[in-house]
């Protein structure tokens, strides 16, 4: 088994961006597409790579729909902290997401383009600045590219429409959703399987499909590795080196995810349907590893901090909510179990989420319910100053 | 017997001023930092002329009447 199938197969990644000659030799011009690909896309099955899963046909559908101008933004903002895969993807196989976007603009109509990627990410941002030029179509050479803000809801579709539009990478109210307003907002990941799917069908792509994912924590290798959605959690552990010591929890989705013991979860696939019986989704690809001396109060506190830190404090909700609730966490990691503070977060956690504009809120409140499932004990009985416990 | 109407919410409008809750608690509380939280579903006929004067003296017009069953954000 190999973590590198489709999208990443072909030269060495630590060589960099794939030229655009050789991207063409490997797998053969990009076949002339139009309005009619969406019914290709839509019976590929294939759904959004950025963390909402929404079916890609749908979307297209709705973008194409809006009537008037209809524009493409490439999302690599990238703002989940665990996620590299994006970055890494633009990084080796930029033609890949080039692509992806003619096939998407041709598809939706879209007559301009805009390419966002995290600004922190130098060498994804170079890649995609040196494809844009290697390229003869003159959609891709007019592109816009647009650097993101390294911040955590600056890859939320609101607020990547709002980056193109104002130059402000933060969320709006809703509605109207981007793409009922004529804007086609996908993730590169997605792009990189439409171009494949153009090459090589629906069939192929639905028979068997693949994932980026990035494996983080307590593995010997953390990285990106693209395997097929019937690859199960252990697979993903072994493949990116297995770990020092048993894992006792994983975290799916990375921080806009969900906890999950490792008993029981360790032979799921990674198919969609499988984890949402669960109540999971892979969301954006991480699968973190938690091994069993770790401490997961401790790695909520941390990640609750982080997810306050990152409210675009425009919601009174999500700027002073998330707050409370990063500030009782910690103050259970760092002082011990006080059974207001759980209360609190109990009460807390089922009033913020749906009261912002964005579903920043709701994202960390659902990693924080996860939390206080999977470590219940914990919080129950948490010593101040935790410790390592190593055996 | 309830109406065709929802309350929605400007949520990055939104100061929390609170004057929602003062002129209809039956359908808005406040959370602990002063925003409002909206019961869901549409607004009961009998409340909708107290919704319209709470529409009209959210001081932000952060508060909305719009045509619709989900109450939302």
């Amino acid at each position: 088994m190999t973590g590198r199938l489709r999208l990443l197969a072909g030269p060495d990644l630590a060589a960099g961006a794939e030229s655009l000659n050789s991207h063409v030799q490997r797998l053969g011009p990009l076949p002339s597409t139009g309005k009619a690909f969406v019914d290709v896309v839509e019976r590929s099955g294939l759904t959004g790579r950025g963390g909402a899963g929404f079916p890609v046909g749908r979307k297209w559908r709705s973008v194409a729909a809006s009537g008037g101008e209809t524009m493409l933004v490439v999302n690599g903002a990238e703002g989940e902290p665990q996620s590299m895969k994006d970055r890494v993807l633009m990084a080796t196989r930029p033609h890949l997401v080039l692509d992806g976007a003619l096939v998407a603009a041709r598809g939706v109509g879209a007559k301009q383009l805009a390419v966002v990627v995290g600004e922190a990410h130098t060498q994804a941002y170079m890649a995609m600045a040196a494809a844009l030029a290697q390229r003869p179509e003159p959609f891709l050479r007019q592109a816009r590219l647009l650097g993101a803000p390294a911040r955590y809801v600056a890859g939320e579709s609101s607020a990547v429409a709002h980056l193109v539009a104002e130059g402000v990478a933060r969320p709006t109210s809703r509605p109207p959703s981007p793409h009922q307003s004529g804007l086609l907002i996908q993730n590169v990941e997605t792009l990189g399987h439409v171009a494949l799917v153009a090459r090589y069908g629906a069939e192929w792509f639905r028979s068997n499909p693949t994932v980026l994912v990035t494996a983080a924590g307590a593995v010997t290798a953390p990285g990106v590795l693209e395997v097929t959605q019937r690859t199960s959690v252990r697979e993903v552990f072994e493949l990116a080196g297995g770990g020092p010591r048993p894992i006792k929890s994983l975290l799916f989705g990375g921080y806009f995810g969900a906890w999950s013991h490792a008993d029981g979860a360790w032979d799921l696939p990674l198919e969609p349907a499988a984890l949402r019986d669960r109540g999971l989704t892979l969301g954006c690809g991480v699968v973190g590893f938690l091994h069993d001396v770790g401490c997961g109060v401790c790695e909520t506190a941390r990640i609750m901090r982080y997810l306050a830190t990152e409210s675009s404090a425009q919601c009174g909700p999500c700027f002073f909510g998330l707050r409370a609730l990063a500030d009782a966490t910690g103050r259970i990691a760092e002082r011990g179990t006080n059974p207001d503070d759980v209360a609190r977060l109990r009460r807390w956690s089922e009033e913020i989420g749906g009261r912002g504009a964005c579903r920043h809120p709701d994202g960390a409140v659902m990693f924080l319910r996860s939390a206080l499932d999977v470590f219940g004990t914990d919080f129950a009985n948490h010593p101040p100053h935790w410790r390592a416990r190593v055996a | 017997m309830s109406s065709d109407q929802v309350l929605r919410i400007d949520r990055i409008r939104c100061d929390g001023h609170g004057l929602c809750a003062e002129m209809l608690p039956e359908l808005v509380r406040l959370d602990d930092w002063g925003y409002p939280i909206i019961a869901p579903g549409p607004v009961p006929r009998h409340l909708l002329s107290h919704a319209q004067k709470a529409v009209a003296g959210c001081p932000v017009l952060a508060l909305a009447l719009a045509r619709g069953t989900q109450t939302s954000r």
